[in-house]
């Protein structure tokens, strides 16, 4: 009560209570409802000057942009089912995954846009959880949120929470790191389409590719004063150290195992989790980095293939060093999946010059999110457009893409 | 891992296939009869460890490979029905019928879901009193036993919206199929070990002998596959046909009595058409007596459309080991795993799936060779 005395009056009032317990279509309605949800879940949450000024878009600062910075940006929408699963939620999940689309671009996160499209229905108290965990994730991944979007569907019309990220960062360069230590000349591998436009697939900056043989010194070599070199898909060439940041698996097995009711002795917690800091440290150690990708959908085998793909080469894999866990390992073979082609949501590929790959390993296990780093396997010419396993009994086979989504066998 | 890692060591891979070079003195063709171990050949490279005078044929084994295209048929058109809640295996659903997968029919509104165990689906039943659930059991001997188990349970508990679409095949009249055939060119078997792990392996014993073909009841892990094939060429070597076992960790001569036993009181045998084999006496399972009343082929009459398989499609041909995929015009022209014409481009246990991923190794240095049947 506003006086602060307490109360024995136990009447309810005439008037409906407006719900609040659960998400109702007026919270997408722009009224009352809507402010209230901004009000009490969101503002406090992502609380920053962007975002106090309630405007229709966020005006920001970018501190330090110098010419040679570049901007990256990228977006990604997140459907997960389950909303919770065993070590993370959608939210976390929305943050963590544009957060690392722009560390894969080597870019350093700044700010994050947030559009949620909730079902009807929805339980307010997962809305708090799913809020807190994108607070948290953002706070730790050093990323601000500051400006979003709320909109209501009719129950049924959605799967309770559905969160677009959108995200800025910014590619410093790299000026004073590199001084007395000269790049690979990348030579382009084949002359065909390339990725022009604002977007590459997967939504990642296409940015200037170093395909136009004329011009090698200037894509290919770091000088003082020029930007970084584009870290992409592009200069990946023959002679790079495959390095994977941890072990595979655990994403897509602690989703799958809410779904399909298996519990294990121990349980598999998602790895969800911003890798920037491992990018920032092998950047800050001055490591040739040429490319990264996370091993999100798809997992490895797919990321790899698309890489191989891209730029005409093959890529040499041994599995008796692909770290996974065992209790990972025992749930796909129960499944019938390939732990190579599972979700993972905390780790990425790195390719670097051989002659780096023992330091990038050093630099990468002294950062938590990837203190699993190890070598996996080496880019080679022949045959292009290819990823082969050696197994563990020491035979070949083609890792492919796979033609759809993987299914779990018979027997 | 306990029991995955020990039996993929490459110092024991190594010895293996030395053991089985070592015996070999001329070239034998060996089947393995199921899909997983199929599986296991192409996602180890088992081949490249082998010596070039071993042929390794492509069994009958893939559940996915061998259930008719009128049961696809039947299954899209029950699927389709608005009541209906359909559960399958999940390398089902691709599966191409005459004109539509599962797949097609779900992303159409039917309700058909991945499970699994059928006592999952029979849990959906329970919870969904107003719909019908129909389970796809398909399978071998392995999956026959939680089949049989489904419908005892449906029948214990009265669940009367619950039906099983079955598909049930048996391998021993399978390889009778494939020994009596005149184009016959297996010398030699790995049976399968989690078969055998439910009917044991004394039916197999007349089918060695009446046949003279070695039959090693073999297990899915790349130790067991070489094993099984070191211990097949010894028997052939040695000129003996006998019935031995390689997986004595899950196999008894007996196989599993209560799974039997469950298997004998709900299913009775039955002719079973084989996609691209035909119709092979006794060669299934269908429901018996009171299980009846949960037969989907009962309960949801045929639309009495005629099954269309591809004409194109050499499938059959390839599951007796008489053709390659590579000897098939469409294949990986007409024929690719997003585009399949035939059930074994299918599954990652179809052969035509396989080749496929190999095939591409042709420019490879790696291997100079494709490790199929042909190029040795």
């Amino acid at each position: 009560m506003a006086d602060g005395k307490p109360t024995t009056f136990t009447l309810n009032c005439p008037v409906p209570r407006v719900a609040d317990d659960r998400i109702v279509l007026a919270h997408g309605g722009g009224g009352r409802l809507t402010h209230q949800l901004i009000e009490k879940i969101f503002l406090p949450a992502f609380s920053n000057p962007a975002l106090d000024q309630r405007h229709d878009g966020a005006v920001l600062p970018l501190d330090g942009l110098t010419t040679d910075s570049r901007l990256a940006f990228t977006t990604d929408s997140f459907v997960v089912r389950p909303l919770i699963f065993p070590g993370g939620n959608i939210g976390d999940l929305a943050v963590n995954g544009t957060v690392n689309d722009l560390a894969m671009c080597g870019a350093r996160p700044l700010y994050l846009s947030a559009g949620f499209i909730l079902e009807e229905g929805l339980e307010m108290e997962t809305l708090r959880t799913v809020v807190k965990s994108m607070q948290e994730a953002a706070a730790k991944a050093g990323v601000k949120l500051v400006t979003g979007d709320t909109k209501v569907v009719d129950k049924g019309k959605g799967d309770g929470i559905f969160i677009n990220t959108s995200g800025i960062g910014v590619i410093e360069p790299i000026a004073d790191l590199t001084d007395g230590f000269e790049r690979a000349r990348l030579q382009p591998r084949h002359q065909g389409p390339t990725t022009t436009g604002a977007l590459a697939p997967e939504g990642r900056p296409a940015g200037d590719a170093p395909e136009t043989g004329g011009a090698p010194g200037l894509a290919g070599f770091a000088r003082p004063g020029i930007a970084t070199p584009q870290i992409g898909p592009a200069s990946v060439q023959p002679g790079d150290a495959v390095i994977i940041s941890g072990d595979l698996g655990r994403h897509g097995i602690a989703i799958l195992s809410v779904r399909e009711g298996l519990e294990f002795e121990s349980p598999i917690l998602s790895d969800t989790a911003s890798v920037w800091p491992a990018v920032e440290a092998l950047l800050n150690a001055g490591i040739e980095i040429h490319c990264l990708r996370d091993l999100t959908r798809g997992g490895l085998a797919t990321t790899l293939n698309e890489i191989a793909g891209d730029r005409n080469v093959c890529i040499m894999l041994e599995e008796s060093l692909i770290p996974v866990d065992e209790v990972v390992e025992g749930a796909c073979e129960i499944l019938g999946l390939d732990p190579l082609y599972v979700a993972n949501e905390g780790r990425f590929a790195a390719f670097v010059p051989e002659t780096q790959a023992a330091a990038a390993l050093d630099v990468l296990k002294k950062v938590e999110v990837s203190q699993g780093s190890v070598r996996v396997g080496k880019v080679d010419e022949i045959p292009g457009r290819t990823v082969v396993l050696q197994s563990r009994i020491g035979g070949n086979r083609v890792v492919d893409m796979l033609s759809g989504e993987q299914l779990p066998r018979i027997c | 891992m306990k029991f995955l890692s020990e039996y993929r060591d490459q110092k024991a891979a190594v010895q293996l296939a030395q053991a089985i070079r070592k015996r070999v003195t001329r070239p034998w063709t060996i089947m393995e009869i199921c899909g997983g171990q199929t599986h296991t050949i192409v996602k180890s490279g088992l081949e490249d460890l082998l010596p070039r005078e071993i042929t390794l044929v492509h069994g009958p084994g893939c559940p996915v490979c061998v259930t008719p295209i009128e049961l696809i048929d039947k299954a899209v058109a029950i699927a389709a029905r608005p009541e209906v809640i359909f559960c399958s295996f999940g390398d089902m659903l691709r599966v191409p019928g005459s004109s539509k997968s599962l797949f097609d029919v779900k992303a159409e509104g039917a309700d058909v879901r991945i499970v699994y165990s059928p006592l999952d689906a029979l849990k959906l039943a329970k919870t969904n009193p107003d719909r019908q659930v129909v389970f796809f059991a398909v399978g071998f001997e392995t999956t026959a036993p939680a089949n049989a188990m489904a419908a005892w349970q449906a029948d214990h508990d009265h669940v009367e919206n619950f039906f099983l679409l079955i598909s049930h095949v048996l391998v021993p009249p399978a390889m009778e199929a494939l020994l009596s055939s005149e184009n016959c060119v297996v010398q030699g078997f790995l049976a399968a070990g989690h078969v055998c792990t439910v009917m044991g392996f004394e039916e197999y014993v007349p089918i060695a002998a009446r046949y003279k073909v070695p039959i090693v009841v073999t297990g899915f892990e790349p130790l067991d596959l070489l094993e099984g094939i070191l211990m097949t060429v010894t028997q052939l070597e040695e000129g003996r046909h006998e019935v031995e076992n390689q997986y004595s960790r899950a196999v008894r001569r007996e196989g599993n009595r209560p799974a039997q036993e469950r298997i004998a009181e709900v299913f009775e045998i039955t002719p079973r058409q084989w996609r691209g084999l035909g119709e092979i006496p006794a060669s299934g399972f269908q429901l018996r007596g009171r299980f009846k009343k949960h037969d989907a082929n009962l309960r949801f009459p045929s639309s009495g459309e005629p099954a269309r398989e591809s004409p194109e499609c050499i499938a059959g041909l390839i599951l007796q080991g008489i053709k390659k995929p590579h000897d098939c015009p469409a294949f990986a022209v007409k024929c690719t795993p997003e585009n399949p014409l035939g059930a074994p481009m299918v599954s990652s246990e179809g052969a035509c799936a396989a080749y496929y991923h190999y095939g591409r190794r042709q420019t490879h240095d790696v291997h100079i060779e494709l490790p199929s049947p042909a190029s040795r």
